[in-house]
């Protein structure tokens, strides 16, 4: 059952309406094939494009749709519900226009940002690298300048739409000091000397493609260094803020069809001549999922609300994105117990919603990152 | 050239339909609403109109106020304005009057020279009001259309039914009726649902529109449910157990069946 959602407006309300469609109609009938055959759907992420999706929480002057954090996250709780490789695609390339709308000039703005906001292109984060993976700040692939470019050397680890991105938002050293020596760049994803590994084999989220990313002498242009030399880990962390809220919004929206399944299967299975839902023992554990979805939902959505407010919210996105993927996890796995034998196959959906939740709380910010975070604003 | 798409909200297909138990006319608080799916493709072949050869789509509908959610459905696809016939009276009124009314709400249109309605709808599937339309507008009507050609005030249509394929042709002004093969409709974008809000709407009641409250409505109807009752659940079915005399045992139960 879709969960009732209060909106502010009308449009939001229309919008809701129309991604319940587009998730109905051309996500959920493709979803279990492309993850099975591990293809990414790059059609999947044109057609949201056209529909204005790519740039929901960005100005409308630069072709965004000037939505707030309440109701864009919303947005991705409904695609994740229908497909969750998806949702994650979506939510990363937000984050990925998140420093040129956030922190380029007015020119850099006015230069890039339509083209990244309307749709037709699809961006990377590159920040973590092999050995600098919750210590991001370890990072050291390097930009050295020369002329009007920066030379760019060094392998990026764990990169969401590597190879198939038309830009990247890269953070790479450009001096020696820990946290103030890297920077930001846009890069264009045709920059020669930039190629991507093979695919990384996982667990799950198998329609999202991850890989290493290589750059050998890749030159990126001077004017596409975003805010100053040494701002990059902030404008990093920065958009990890906001990208944990995404990650939160796609645990419930997983978390909810979990639920939903689980909740069909088990008004409709019998065992000792009643519908196992009868069964006070399983009844319970419905309800303890779905109140593991409703708090979360309402986890995610305060911390929106203070953002949308211009509040500081980074202690409330990390609460967020602990709860909703801890949440996810047991969400998920709650179902596959209430499906039983059945859960286990690959027959329903519920076995890989299961190995889809587990990334949740490791990407991002693993969920111990996201605790280190929270003690540290309590500290304060 | 300037168009006018009838579009009507109906229950989600998707969810459970009902009739009130009061008058028997359609429970609209016991499924989400939407617009009618062949009317997204009847707006659809208006706007691929327009796209070609210019002018200007209405919509109109003629239902309750909630129907104004039909209304942004094809105004953020595309459509550029929209008129909204909603009144108490008109509740319970049957195809004659409700093809009246519609026929009326067109006149309104300034220069409307095309109609385009979707063939049968999906909650009253009289599949008659457009046909009904075009009578008592007097203009050419080419229902049940597969396939649509504007070509300056000339109109091609393929018909599509049960016997088969007729090509058709007629002078503007004219009332088309589009079947679910005609078109593939697009998805609006959030450009187009931004768009939609500051599109002109004119809601009307029936005393706007000139329309007589003694013509519409239940109590006027032409014709009157006297009982509904729900489709009956699916029985469990006839099992054959092939034993080398299945085929045989098919045929007999088709032949029982009158289908062969
Ligand atoms: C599918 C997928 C997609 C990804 N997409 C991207 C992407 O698009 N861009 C990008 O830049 N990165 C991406 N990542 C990388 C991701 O952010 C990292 O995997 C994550 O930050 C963890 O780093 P690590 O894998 O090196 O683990 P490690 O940092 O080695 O952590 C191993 C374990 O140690 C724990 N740990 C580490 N430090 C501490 C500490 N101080 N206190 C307590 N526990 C600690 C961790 O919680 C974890 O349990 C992706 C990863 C995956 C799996
Ligand atoms: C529960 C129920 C009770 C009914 N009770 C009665 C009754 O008591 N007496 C009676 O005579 N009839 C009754 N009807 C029939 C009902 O009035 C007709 O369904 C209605 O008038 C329109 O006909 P239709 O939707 O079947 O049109 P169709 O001819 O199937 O519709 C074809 C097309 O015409 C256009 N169109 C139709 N209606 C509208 C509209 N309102 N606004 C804009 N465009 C429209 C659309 O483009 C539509 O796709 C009842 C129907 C139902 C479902």
């Amino acid at each position: 059952m879709p969960a009732e959602r209060l909106l502010p407006t009308t449009e939001a309300h229309d919008l809701v309406a129309l991604v319940r469609e587009i998730a109905r109609d051309e996500l959920a009938p493709r979803a279990a094939e492309h993850e099975e055959q591990e293809r990414f759907p790059r059609e999947v992420f044109r057609l949201l494009g056209r529909s204005g999706l790519l740039g929901l929480p960005y100005p409308e002057r630069f072709g965004g749709g000037e939505q707030p954090y309440e109701v864009y996250l919303q947005v991705l709780e409904e695609i994740a519900s229908a497909w969750m490789s998806v949702a994650v695609g979506l939510s990363v390339h937000v984050m990925s226009s998140y420093g040129l709308a956030t922190f380029g000039t007015p020119e850099q703005r006015e230069r890039w940002l339509p083209e990244v906001l309307e749709g037709q292109l699809l961006g990377g984060y590159a920040l973590s690298e092999s050995h600098a993976g919750s210590d991001a700040a370890a990072l050291s692939t390097r930009a050295v300048r020369d002329g009007d470019d920066y030379v760019v050397t060094g392998t990026k680890a764990w990169i969401t739409h590597g190879g198939v991105a038309d830009f990247y938002a890269l953070m790479a050293r450009t001096s020696e000091d820990r946290s103030r020596g890297i920077s930001c760049f846009l890069a264009d994803g045709r920059t020669p000397g930039i190629t991507a590994a093979p695919p990384e084999r996982k667990m799950g989220l198998t329609g999202s493609t991850t890989t290493q990313l290589v750059f050998e002498g890749a030159r990126v242009p001077a004017e596409r260094l975003i805010g100053a030399e040494g701002d990059g880990l902030k404008i990093a962390l920065s958009a990890l803020d906001s990208g944990r809220l995404g990650i939160a919004a796609c645990a419930v929206g997983l978390a909810q069809a979990a639920l939903d399944e689980a909740v069909a299967y088990a008004k409709q299975r019998t065992q000792f001549g009643r519908s196992i839902i009868d069964f006070q023992g399983l009844e319970f554990l419905l309800a303890d999922m779905a109140a593991a979805v409703g708090s979360a939902r309402a986890t995610y959505l305060d911390a929106a609300r203070r953002r949308d407010r211009g509040l500081p919210f980074r202690r409330e996105a990390s609460i967020a994105k602990l709860v909703a993927t801890d949440a996810a996890m047991r969400v998920t796995t709650d179902a596959v117990q209430v499906l039983g034998g059945a859960g286990y196959t690959r027959d329903f959906p519920v076995e890989r919603y299961m190995r889809e939740a587990k990334v949740l709380q490791i990407f991002e910010g693993t969920n111990q990152i996201q605790r280190l975070v929270i003690g540290r604003e309590l500290r304060r | 050239m300037n168009i006018v798409v009838l579009v009507k909200q109906v229950p989600d297909t998707w969810s459970e339909r009902k009739l009130t138990d009061a008058d028997h006319t359609l429970d609209r608080d016991s499924a989400d609403a939407v617009l009618d799916e062949i009317n997204e493709r009847a707006v659809e072949e208006a706007l691929l109109i327009k796209e070609a050869q210019g002018g200007e789509v209405t919509v109109i509908t003629m239902g309750p106020d909630r129907a104004t959610d039909a209304i942004r459905k094809a105004l953020s696809m595309g459509a550029d304005k929209a008129v909204h016939l909603s009144d108490p009276a008109l509740h319970g009124s049957c195809a004659v009057q409700t093809a009246k009314v519609l026929a009326t709400l067109v006149g309104t249109v300034e220069g409307a020279e095309l109609v385009i309605a979707g063939n049968e709808s999906t909650d009253g599937r009289a599949g008659a009001v457009p046909a009904m339309i075009a009578e008592i507008l007097g203009w050419a009507q080419l229902t049940q259309v597969r396939k649509l050609e504007v070509d300056g005030t000339t109109v091609r249509a393929e018909r599509e039914t049960d016997t088969g394929i007729a090509n058709l042709e007629a002078s503007l002004p004219a009332v088309v009726s589009v079947n679910e093969k005609i078109n593939e409709p697009r998805y609006p974008s959030f450009k187009g649902i931004m768009a939609a809000k500051k599109k002109p709407v004119s809601t009307l009641t029936i005393a706007d529109a000139g329309i007589d409250a003694s013509e519409v409505g239940l109590a006027n109807a032409t014709t009157t449910v006297l009982e509904a009752a729900p489709k009956p659940p699916r029985t469990a079915g006839q099992r054959v157990e092939d034993d080398g005399t299945g085929g045989t045992k098919v045929a007999e139960f088709l032949v029982g069946q009158k289908l062969i």
